[in-house]
């Protein structure tokens, strides 16, 4: 498969009066043709800032410090930024969190899928137009032609969302990064942007980078799955290895600690214990260390590898030594 | 009192909210809530399920009188307190305490957690003095946090902690019920989890009812008995959490289930999905007859004719819709 996107030990870092922060300590995984991956962890674990480092739209005071993001062939992290423009919503679409605050409430609605458009495909204002009634009716606005005209605060939350996709996919990108595209969504809308999502994947092969906290969403949408952790990754792999069979202590964790709708018994959950750490003052060792219920000397001494446990499976945990006792998952 | 007893009863309960609109202030009236009933028993737990704007938030500030009801009548323990007065109010407010959503603006930022737990039980005149300090330590305790956090500041917490907070202030005064207003919606999914475990502990403790209002459909079945569904202001559908999960009648209920994206994907592959069409319709001006006929696939002309009432149609299943009614019905008749 070719790889469109290619992250190899990237690490960014915000220098703040305190001290620096880091982010994203050393991760390094690829996107290939037609494929989505998903991105999961906790607040605070560096899955936005891992998107930003990509698209180079890291806020000051964050910088790349180390580490390198190929695009197409293309270096990312040193390019000019006159050159990443045309990158960035042309090749590279991306869909923001929150629908409420990434659109502009001055411009109207069409005004804001043209502009790509022309900017970038050079077609002129009646051809764009065009583009955008048919971009507006692919993710499913009904009566297109009388909503371009509208303003961002006439929209609802789930229409808006749509209006964003609409804007991301209007240069048909090669790869679209969707930094929790559903979490201020209802679930019934949630399911409909799922649905949108599945189908755009298929019918103009676009790649996607989903970020998100919802296990189920990723479940439902992703091939191949990344869990984060202060930083860094703590497993990685297709959706199948990391759900049905977890290596990480963290991955166990996250899994056991949402109910589960089919389950016919009540269970109690099983919480993971204790506090995300601080990233100004990572820990020597493993990250997960002070919450893991396996921790031994060495987690709290020394960073683990990322082990190879299959084709596409790793998992950065001392457990996973050839020396280290073996454990059931479990509790 | 027994296990079966009555804690709650909300009858009819309507809560209109006037929009003054336009320049020679013309009235809109939001009808955030209209005629939903429902009791809650000793010790139970009521999930309160809907999307955002749906009133179930309205619902669960109503019930213990932070709003003045429209019209209906709740009676908490068996006495009648739609009409008290605030002053009357006061009382019972040692009885009934609610937890908010954002964990952030619900302390006080110039307080210390200190003076935040004992804030109700000076209130309430429940203690003073020394003994003031000693019962924040207790409850401080009872939530899971150290004493000596008692002098810290809120901006000094996670979120996690935070809401620790507002549940040890919340159990200050003692209460029987607790409304949770989406107390977990805020949290990271590991730490929803302590806090959950959390309440729980503290009910099987403390003999405590609760109302519990989320959008979270697998959390909500996880820690109620029975379970409510709202939808612009009306209760759909009310059941058993294990029968409206595996039996759900109404169309929207059905579209909400099938909606719970699933940490499972060979299951999320196989899944057959009700996508619901549009948008919620505004509260201002509710579709006329059944609320939901506007996105439903079965909508039929009596749908927009008539508002269908709540029927029984299981031991402890209640649900509101023609179509679920006619059918059940017809097994009766044809053949």
């Amino acid at each position: 498969m070719n790889n469109i996107l290619e992250v190899k030990n990237l690490s960014t870092s915000f220098f703040t009066h305190a001290g620096e922060i880091k982010a994203v300590r050393d991760i390094s995984f690829n996107v290939g043709a037609g494929e989505a991956i998903g991105i999961v962890g906790e607040s605070g674990s560096g899955k936005s800032v891992t998107a930003l480092s990509i698209m180079n739209l890291l806020p000051y005071p964050g910088r790349i410090i180390r580490g390198s993001v190929c695009f197409a062939g293309t270096e990312l992290t040193n390019l000019k930024e006159r050159k990443m423009q045309l990158v960035r919503g042309n090749e590279m679409g991306m869909i923001f969190q929150d629908p409420m605050t990434s659109l502009n409430p001055v411009y109207t609605v069409g005004n804001q899928i043209m502009e790509p458009l022309i900017r970038h495909q050079k077609l002129n204002r009646g051809e764009a137009r065009n583009k955008a009634i048919e971009m507006l009716s692919l993710v499913g606005i009904p009566g297109p032609e009388n909503r371009l005209n509208l303003y961002p605060h006439e929209f609802s939350g789930g229409m808006r969302q749509r209006v964003m996709i609409a804007m991301a996919l209007c240069c048909k990108p090669k790869l679209l990064i969707a930094d929790e595209p559903t979490t201020a969504l209802d679930v019934t809308i949630q399911a409909q942007i799922i649905e949108l999502l599945k189908d755009l994947e298929v019918n103009i092969n676009t790649s996607i980078i989903l970020i998100t906290h919802d296990l189920g969403v990723v479940a439902e949408l992703c091939n191949r799955v990344i869990v984060m952790y202060a930083g860094s990754v703590a497993e990685k792999g297709t959706t199948r290895d990391v759900f049905y069979n977890p290596r990480h202590p963290y991955t166990w964790g996250l899994l056991k600690s949402i109910p589960n709708a089919n389950a016919e018994q009540k269970e109690r959950l099983i919480p993971i214990d204790g506090q995300p750490p601080d990233l100004m003052h990572t820990p020597a060792g493993c990250p997960f260390c002070p919450r893991c219920a396996y921790a031994m000397q060495i987690c709290a001494e020394d960073q683990p590898p990322l082990y190879r446990l299959g084709e596409q499976h790793r998992a950065a945990c001392w457990l996973l030594h050839p020396s280290a006792p073996r454990v059931e998952r479990g509790r | 009192m027994g296990k079966d007893d009555i804690l709650l009863k909300v009858d009819g309960l309507v809560k209109h909210f006037e929009l003054s609109q336009g320049f020679w202030g013309r009235k809109a009236v939001v009808q955030a809530v209209d005629d939903v009933s429902f009791h809650i028993c000793q010790g139970e737990t009521l999930g309160l399920v809907g999307e955002s704007g749906c009133g179930k938030t309205t619902v669960g500030r109503t019930v213990i009188k932070l709003y003045e009801p429209t019209a209906g009548a709740i009676v908490f323990d068996g006495r009648d307190i739609t009409g008290l007065k605030e002053k009357e109010m006061r009382s019972l407010r040692k009885r009934m305490q609610i937890i908010f959503q954002d964990p952030y603006a619900s302390l006080n930022a110039r307080m210390t957690v200190g003076d935040i737990i004992s804030e109700p039980l000076i209130i309430h005149s429940l203690a003073r003095g020394p003994k003031l300090r000693e019962q924040a330590v207790k409850l401080l305790q009872k939530v899971g946090l150290s004493p000596n956090y008692i002098n810290r500041y809120p901006h000094e917490f996670s979120s996690g902690q935070r809401q620790r907070i507002g549940i040890a202030r919340a159990l200050a005064v003692n209460p029987d019920f607790i409304v949770c207003d989406e107390p977990i919606s805020a949290l990271d999914v590991s730490i929803q989890a302590q806090v959950v475990n959390l309440l729980e502990d503290l009910q099987q403790e403390m003999g405590l009812t609760y109302l519990f209002i989320t959008h979270d459909l697998s959390m909500v079945k996880h820690i109620s008995k029975r379970i409510g569904v709202m939808y612009l202001g009306k209760l759909v559908e009310l059941a058993e959490s294990s029968e409206l999960y595996q039996r759900p009648l109404h169309p929207y209920t059905r579209a909400l289930l099938s909606a719970i994206p699933v940490p499972d994907p060979d299951a999320a592959a196989q899944k057959q999905r009700v996508i619901l069409k549009g948008d919620l319709p505004s509260p201002i001006n509710p579709p006329a007859g059944c609320r939901f006929r506007t996105r439903c696939q079965f909508a039929r002309d009596i749908c927009s004719r008539s508002n269908p009432e709540m029927i029984q149609v299981g031991l402890k299943h209640m649900v509101a819709c023609h179509i679920v009614i006619n059918r059940l019905t017809d097994r009766f008749f044809n053949k």
